[in-house]
């Protein structure tokens, strides 16, 4: 037989003399294993993983956090990828359009008291808005200049972006009204699921597909695509890349918006430099992910979620180096394969 | 020409002659209006607006507070104390309210030689072997036993959990010294985790605390993440009480907090129904008359340090800061809004604790501990 299958039933033997059971080989069905309880299973995953003083239903809990987590950092890579793979341009500015995104929200819920959806739909359309103008504004004079200047610009808008929040809204918190729909929880098999990490899941799933069927099978798609490739030649092709560039932006802003609102509800302080650090963060996952990739940023996204919440949980001493763990995943990516795990390999 | 002469020699003596008796006195208050403390920074300031309503003149001449915004951040706040003395020429310096900021500018007052009067600033090193810095609360060695006796007498807790904020002074000196007095007093810290400050995500951290089971959180971090650390942890089914220091108290902990916040303890400077003497009541009505909040821990603070400065310069008679510092020394028995101050050499005064509740949605007080 197969390896695989071979090793399952390895795994199988183990766990059966862990148990002092006595059931023959060939007579263990996969189906009957799967509804054995919870209680079993974690012993299977012991006697399969080895023993440890770790409790694999915290492991799994600590994934379901992670998994969170990571379709957060990965909405946000979705953004800064695209927009690199279309412009080459790290859009630094990105993180702050998630913080706009969250101001957005809130205060169309709390001061002109739109309902929720609603407010939650404007907010994802005046953000795309806002990274049309921040395009149109900032970063189309300069496209012909050299790579550094739009580097230096994006960083400029950001502490623009950041520093109105502050002087218009002020510096301190303010709490996110999260609906009552994405609050709670279930608890399945012993592991406690937040409603809000379900809704996180399913809109990333969403929104990534959306966004690779848009990419793969859509005429824009297919522009972005061949903007990625060459610029010089799509303008040959007649193609207004102008409105291209601005689609891309808009896209990457929308799903940053998304992002941002899903963000505020599991952390419900609001303030003007909320979103530099997730924005960070999620330029490592795309970086890991392969820059310019889309499967790739959304990949990364949730390696850098699960590897920042699973090692602060299972080696809480290094709780101080939990930042410190997101960027050594960048360094060592960078020296060993800097394209990316989804990225095109680099000629050698 | 002549004409001309007489014209220019006319502007001359216009800039030359003084201007007579009201000139301001200008005191400095370098304060976070914005950034991750940003809450302390404006209730500091509203505080110290409110006292300046009260005592606006000393020595015959009007006080001016001028402003600076350090931004939550250490560099910004050596910057400040810097611009104010060398730009605005003060002569007494109010701030900063947290203890990490007010490291970073207390060495520039001392260099220069410009007395410092911190709020809230509770790290013992602030004051350590500076001659110009003072402060008007108590210090955290205090805080951290009275936190330890709390936990252990009043909570009857036996295991404790610590979760500090490894970037901020406060936080870190405050943890050590619960942690040396819990055990000292027989307890036992089964976990000690860390996090920075901004982050908002503690899922980590609280499940490896939860797996310990302590019977008590020791938290003293500030509000924002206090607020968002008790509602995870409510979320995940720790129900352990939590007990802070004074770096939750802002309306911020129970708006971002909400029902998770309930039942919080915590030690701290100030509760309006401990309240005794006149300017205190006084300054009370005349707060709840212009401003209409709560007044709490940061307000009345930043309220004293502003008192304290004026009543120095007004028992040394003179504006020179040398000369302000050596009264700020002998101050005893000086009537704040918070208690009684009395000033010991080291810059630290004689100052009673106060342990608050957050009860039904409010700051409840709970009772004083004298020195």
């Amino acid at each position: 037989m197969c390896s695989a299958r071979k090793f399952y039933y390895e795994c199988v033997f183990k766990y059966v003399r862990e148990f002092g059971g006595t059931l023959p080989r060939g007579s263990l069905h996969f189906h009957a294993f799967q509804n054995e309880s919870y209680r079993v299973k974690t012993a299977y995953l012991h006697a399969v993983l080895g023993p440890g003083n770790v409790d694999y239903g915290f492991v799994l809990q600590q994934i379901v956090f992670g998994l969170t987590l990571g379709c957060l950092y990965g909405l946000l890579a979705i953004g800064y990828t695209m927009v690199y793979g279309v412009l080459r341009l790290i859009n630094f500015a990105h993180g702050d359009l998630l913080m706009a995104s969250a101001y957005i929200a809130f205060f169309g819920i709390i001061i002109f008291q739109i309902p929720w959806p609603l407010a939650f739909l404007l907010s994802v359309a005046l953000t795309a808005a806002i990274g049309i103008l921040i395009d149109r504004g900032a970063y189309k004079p300069i496209r012909n200049s050299p790579r550094i200047s739009a580097l230096i610009t994006a960083i400029g808008i950001s502490f623009l972006l950041e520093n109105l929040g502050l002087v218009a809204i002020g510096g301190r918190p303010k709490t996110f009204p999260t609906p009552s729909l994405f609050e709670g929880s279930q608890t399945i098999a012993g592991v406690q699921i937040p409603n809000l990490s379900i809704w996180v899941f399913l809109v990333t799933c969403v929104l990534l597909a959306g966004v690779m069927l848009i990419v793969r099978r859509t005429k824009v798609g297919m522009a972005m695509r061949a903007l990625s490739r060459d610029m010089e030649t799509v303008r040959l092709m007649g193609i207004d890349i102008d409105r291209v560039i601005s689609f891309t932006f808009a896209l990457g802003s929308g799903l940053a918006a998304a992002g941002g609102i899903l963000w505020c509800m599991k952390y419900p302080a609001v303030e003007p430099f909320m979103g530099v650090i997730p924005g960070l963060k999620a330029f490592v996952a795309a970086v890991i992910g392969g820059i310019g990739s889309v499967s790739g940023a959304a990949l990364g996204g949730l390696i850098l979620g699960l590897g920042e919440i699973v090692i602060v949980a299972v080696w809480p001493d290094w709780s101080g180096y939990r930042d410190a763990t997101a960027f050594s995943m960048l360094i060592i990516i960078l020296l060993t394969r800097p394209t990316g795990i989804m990225g095109e390999d680099l000629p050698n | 020409m002549t004409k001309i002469l007489l014209v220019l020699s006319a502007i001359l003596l216009a800039f030359l002659t003084p201007a007579w008796g009201t000139e301001p006195v200008v005191i400095g208050a370098y304060l976070s209006m914005t950034g991750n403390v940003a809450a302390y920074g404006q209730m500091g300031w509203d505080g110290i607006s409110i006292a300046r309503k009260m005592e606006p003149e000393v020595l015959g001449r009007p006080v001016e507070v001028k402003l600076a915004d350090t931004k939550s951040d250490k560099v910004e706040s050596a910057n400040a104390v810097s611009r104010l003395i060398e730009k605005e020429k003060v002569v007494a310096i109010i701030g900063e309210m947290i203890s990490g900021n007010t490291l970073a500018g207390a060495d520039h007052a001392e260099r220069r030689k410009i007395p410092m009067v911190t709020p809230t600033a509770t790290n013992p090193l602030v004051t350590q072997s500076r001659k110009y810095v003072f402060r008007v609360c108590f210090i955290d060695t205090d805080q951290g036993r009275i936190a330890a006796k709390l936990a252990l007498d009043q909570l009857k807790a036996k295991t404790a959990a610590v979760i500090l904020d490894m970037s901020q002074d406060y936080s870190v000196a405050l943890a050590s010294f619960f942690k040396r007095e819990f055990t000292k007093g027989g307890g036992k810290v089964v976990s000690d985790t860390k996090f920075k400050t901004g982050d908002r995500d503690f899922t980590p951290q609280l499940s490896s605390i939860k797996e310990a089971k302590p019977d008590v959180i020791y938290a003293p971090i500030y509000y924002t993440e206090c607020a968002l650390l008790a509602k995870q942890a409510r979320d995940m089914g720790l129900n352990a009480p939590i007990l802070a220091g004074d770096g939750v108290q802002a309306p911020e902990l129970i708006e971002l907090g909400g029902e998770a916040v309930e039942g919080i303890y915590f030690t701290t400077h100030f509760h309006r129904d401990m309240v005794e003497g006149e300017r205190g009541k006084k300054w009370l009505e005349l707060f709840a008359k212009e401003v209409g909040k709560e007044p709490d821990a940061f307000t009345a603070m930043g309220a004293d340090a502003y008192f304290i400065v004026v009543d120095a310069i007004k028992r040394a008679g003179s504006c020179d800061p040398q000369k302000i510092r050596d009264t700020l020394v002998a101050t005893k028995e000086f009537q704040g809004v918070s208690g009684t101050i009395t000033m010991k050499p080291n810059g630290d005064p004689v100052k009673a604790m106060v342990v608050n509740k957050v009860k039904d949605g409010k700051f409840a007080y709970v009772t004083t501990i004298m020195p």
